[in-house]
């Protein structure tokens, strides 16, 4: 029981993908339901540098500087949504946003 | 064994501060808690090696989106709130199953595909996750989505800017009929008022 084996970073990166997941299926404010996802994010993250880690390859950790820069890119056009349906819906209940239902 | 307790200490940090997150009933509660989360990944990808990762994850996600998230927070503050479940009352029960059957089929294809049985790996070489190594990789292999990014983040510069745009009043002010000098200054003062409201 000396260094951490990679899989323990791994097992953490699954678990708290499935956090992510459960708060995206689970909660119905959008502002949380966007974080969820963020955590979903940075568990792949996570399981990315660990794979940078056991293959000896930096190529892992580059990749988690696209997703950061795709993540924030995509954090910025998503609030200004959801700040928009605010403006028109007064509300960011995702129940209440049901326009397209049949 | 430092590297196993400062693992497990992460860890239960990241798990516990993700569930209150998810579980959490204020907003802005989630945020700050989510920081944790945040915060504490940071430290994982330090004990993986990747120092420049962890800083930029620091910068990026605790410095500039969490409080993106604040601003949006403070924003629309007074309806934040969910309103009563009325539409599908089994969601949690759903949500629960549907979120551990993606956690089994996740650990299992994660443990069976990756590097399970493998010796472990070995300390890094060396300069391994240095800002120089990631860089170096950055531009000579990944020169071209390097690149790509720019135009994804002037994509995403335009949307904000559009999307944050209000539609402009029917008649300008100047065009007013009745335009005495209060009501001058009243839309003026409205027109500051909502360029605050621009989200970044």
């Amino acid at each position: 029981m000396s260094a951490v084996p990679p899989d323990a970073y791994l097992v953490l990166s699954a678990v708290l993908f499935s956090v992510g997941a459960l708060g995206v299926l689970l909660r119905r404010n959008a502002l949380i339901l966007f974080m969820s996802i963020e955590l979903m994010l940075n568990a792949v993250n996570l399981a990315f540098v660990a794979f940078a880690r056991v293959w000896g390859d930096l190529g892992g950790q580059v990749i988690v500087f696209f997703v950061l820069v795709v993540a924030a890119a995509e954090v910025v056009v998503g609030l200004a949504i959801i700040v928009n349906i605010f403006r028109t819906r007064e509300t960011v209940d995702i129940d209440d946003v049901d326009l397209l239902r049949g | 064994m430092g590297e196993w307790i400062a693992f497990v200490g992460l860890s239960v940090a990241a798990l516990g501060s993700g569930l209150a997150m998810v579980l959490g009933r204020q907003p802005v509660h989630c945020a700050v808690v989510f920081l944790v989360t945040l915060l504490s990944l940071a430290g994982l990808f330090l004990l993986l090696g990747a120092e420049f990762i962890g800083i930029l994850q620091i910068v990026i996600y605790a410095g500039a989106i969490l409080v993106l998230f604040l601003f949006v927070i403070m924003l629309l503050h007074a309806h934040s709130g969910e309103g009563p479940r009325v539409k599908l009352r089994a969601q949690p029960v759903l949500a629960g199953l549907l979120a551990l059957g993606l956690l089994l089929g996740l650990g299992t294809a994660l443990l069976s595909a990756a590097s399970l049985g493998r010796p472990h790996p070995g300390p890094p070489p060396e300069g391994f996750g240095t800002a120089k190594a990631v860089g170096t990789t950055l531009f000579a292999r990944f020169l071209l989505p390097f690149e790509v990014t720019s135009v994804l983040l002037l994509l995403g510069v335009i949307g904000a800017v559009v999307l944050g745009r209000r539609e402009a009043p029917e008649k300008p002010p100047r065009e007013r009929a009745a335009g005495t000098a209060r009501a001058e200054a009243k839309a003026h003062a409205k027109g500051k008022e909502k360029k605050e409201v621009v989200p970044r």
